[in-house]
């Protein structure tokens, strides 16, 4: 009886072991189930390099290039930002602070990772807008530049946590190498230990974009939400997934809108499987 | 020489900045919320239901909400992360397949929430018919913070020491008996770490309940887990973008309540791995 009681136990954990690839699959299969029916009514390249959205006319065009340049500006915006700055701060953090600042600043950075996205949303819309507004004197402060700068702060403790792990796994071999070849601290930071863990540092680098182009309330909030094609930074933007997030409830389910928006979302899912997997090897090739 | 130690000054005084800039905003955007939001909060505030078009009154509905959806997802998703860890950490071995859970496990964090959101939707409301409801949210949410309950699972019972399973079975134990009656309490601590490290994070996520569960404006408490219910973030979305002439201060106070809430589990989550640590017996 105990034997039959453990076997049932064994296959059950075996099961929700495969619990992740299931629902890998699933999310992905189900995507495809609603958004591969947008592809009966216009093909993949009117879809992708369309240059209208404009989704509720008669007939409804689902261009999603403005979206995809959107989502495009406000990444490499954020990443200008956080990249230098994350990185920068990582190897504060896991090289020249001394300890006990070293634990107050890393649980500052876990602070700024656990703000709900809409949180950090309102505080935009009440700070960073307005004073965008001002110094550029431009007519609303709801622009990419906006969305950049707030999602920067979504993808730093990212880039942070995890480049600072990968200085971290760096031998300690390396740096008293170094020391001992009378390097200076900052001379075997930049030359030894940086080098060291670059590949850590990429996938970092990787995973906080992820973040930042898989973003929606902030983003949502903050960028104007005009689906235009941007000619410059200080423009109202929209994203991919401000799209879906702000558009889904009013469709209808099985119109074409609905089926847009969910291809849409099979577009995310798979930047987010090539990101995702790319860092992941990025580490793996570390070690 | 004294060149590079002169360039190592300024360096690391870019480093230094590069931090400030960091960890000053997030001081401030917390600041900020705390001044402004603590004068909001009264008794009526958190146990009012929302009234005039929610430009007045409480917002005890989205607080029950939430509560329902955080509990409804951590339902779902401990039992099954928490054997899915025991599966990595005790169960599998060095092989193809282990490595695709692995992937899976970083695909399912990695996917973005409005992502999930369209899935719940496309699964739950649809497919299965439950509708909008606190079901199909709480399934939602509770698949999107799997991958957290996984990780900190399998990280607390990775770090149970090998010897304690050895001489659990050395003394006859089964497999089973040694994982339940050894390895697991002892990953206790870091288990409830990650659980509560998730509920943390399905209390603050607003894109997968847009279309699972959340009302716009719904003044009375759920009765059943079919009912839509409303929920502190979207709440705090829907008055700060799409409601007019709402007063500042329940804009502030409606985020201080959700920042409160969420700091605060994340804050016990730190307390306990700290404790875990400092009693560690090994």
């Amino acid at each position: 009886m105990r034997k039959f009681k453990e076997f049932i136990i064994e296959k059950l954990i075996a099961i929700c072991g495969v619990a992740s690839i299931f629902f890998v699959i699933l999310i992905f299969l189900f995507l495809l189930k609603e958004g591969l029916a947008l592809f009966k009514i216009i093909t993949p390249s009117q879809f992708i390099f369309g240059k209208n959205w404009y989704p509720i006319s008669e007939p409804a065009q689902l261009g999603i290039l403005p979206l995809i340049l959107g989502s495009l500006i406000v990444t490499i915006g954020a990443a200008i930002i956080s990249i230098p700055i994350g990185v920068g701060c990582a190897i504060y953090i896991a090289e020249v602070a001394p300890g006990r600042i070293k634990e107050i600043l890393k649980a500052g950075i876990e602070l700024l990772a656990a703000i709900p996205s809409v949180v950090l949303g309102f505080i935009g819309m009440v700070t960073l807008v307005p004073l965008v507004k001002n110094i550029f004197h431009i007519p609303t402060g709801l622009t990419a530049l906006s969305g950049s700068i707030m999602l920067a702060f979504m993808a730093m403790p990212t880039i942070v946590s995890i480049a600072e792990d990968a200085l971290y796994s760096v031998p300690k071999s390396y740096k008293e190498g170094a020391f001992a070849l009378g390097a200076t601290h900052w001379q075997t930071i930049w030359r030894v230990m940086l080098p060291a863990a670059s590949s850590g540092i990429v996938a970092a680098v990787m995973l906080g974009i992820g973040r930042v182009i898989g973003e929606t309330m902030a983003v949502m909030m903050i960028t104007g939400n005009s689906a235009i094609i941007p000619q410059s930074i200080l423009q109202p933007v929209r994203t991919l997934t401000a799209t879906i997030a702000a558009e889904m409830g009013e469709t209808v389910v099985g119109s074409e809108h609905y089926f847009a928006l969910f291809a849409i979302g099979i577009v995310l899912f798979v930047i987010s499987f090539v990101i995702n997997v790319g860092a992941d090897l990025a580490i793996h090739k570390r070690k | 020489m004294k060149n590079s130690l002169r360039s190592q000054k300024i360096a690391f005084f870019f480093l230094l900045i590069a931090t400030l800039f960091i960890v000053i905003p997030v001081g401030l955007i917390i600041v900020v919320i705390i001044q402004k939001g603590l004068p909001a909060i009264n008794w009526q505030f958190i146990f009012d239901i929302p009234r005039q078009g929610m430009r007045a009154g409480g917002i005890f509905p989205a607080i029950v909400g939430t509560i329902y959806l955080v509990t409804g997802a951590i339902l779902f998703a401990l039992p099954i992360g928490v054997m899915s860890a025991i599966y990595l950490s005790e169960y599998s071995r060095e092989n193809v397949l282990t490595r695709l859970i692995k992937l899976a496990i970083i695909n399912l964090s990695g996917v973005p929430s409005v992502v999930y959101g369209l899935f719940g939707l496309a699964i739950f409301v649809v497919f299965f018919k439950f509708g909008a409801s606190i079901l199909s949210g709480s399934l939602t949410l509770g698949i999107m913070i799997l991958p957290i309950i996984i990780t900190a699972s399998r990280e607390a019972l990775e770090s149970v020491p090998q010897s304690f399973r050895e001489v659990s079975l050395s003394l006859g134990a089964s497999k089973w008996q040694t994982t339940r009656h050894i390895v697991l309490p002892n990953a206790v601590p870091g288990i409830l770490t990650g659980t509560i490290l998730g509920l943390g994070r399905a209390a603050g996520e607003t894109a997968p309940i847009l279309f699972t569960v959340a009302a716009f404006y719904l003044p009375k408490l759920p009765h059943s887990i079919f009912d839509q219910a409303m929920a502190l973030p979207y709440h705090l979305y829907v008055i700060s973008t799409q409601v007019p002439n709402v007063d500042e201060k329940i804009r502030y106070g409606t985020a201080f309540v959700l920042l409160t809430i969420v700091l605060f589990m994340n804050l016990i989550a730190i307390i306990i791995r700290y404790q875990f640590r400092k009693k560690k017996k090994w």
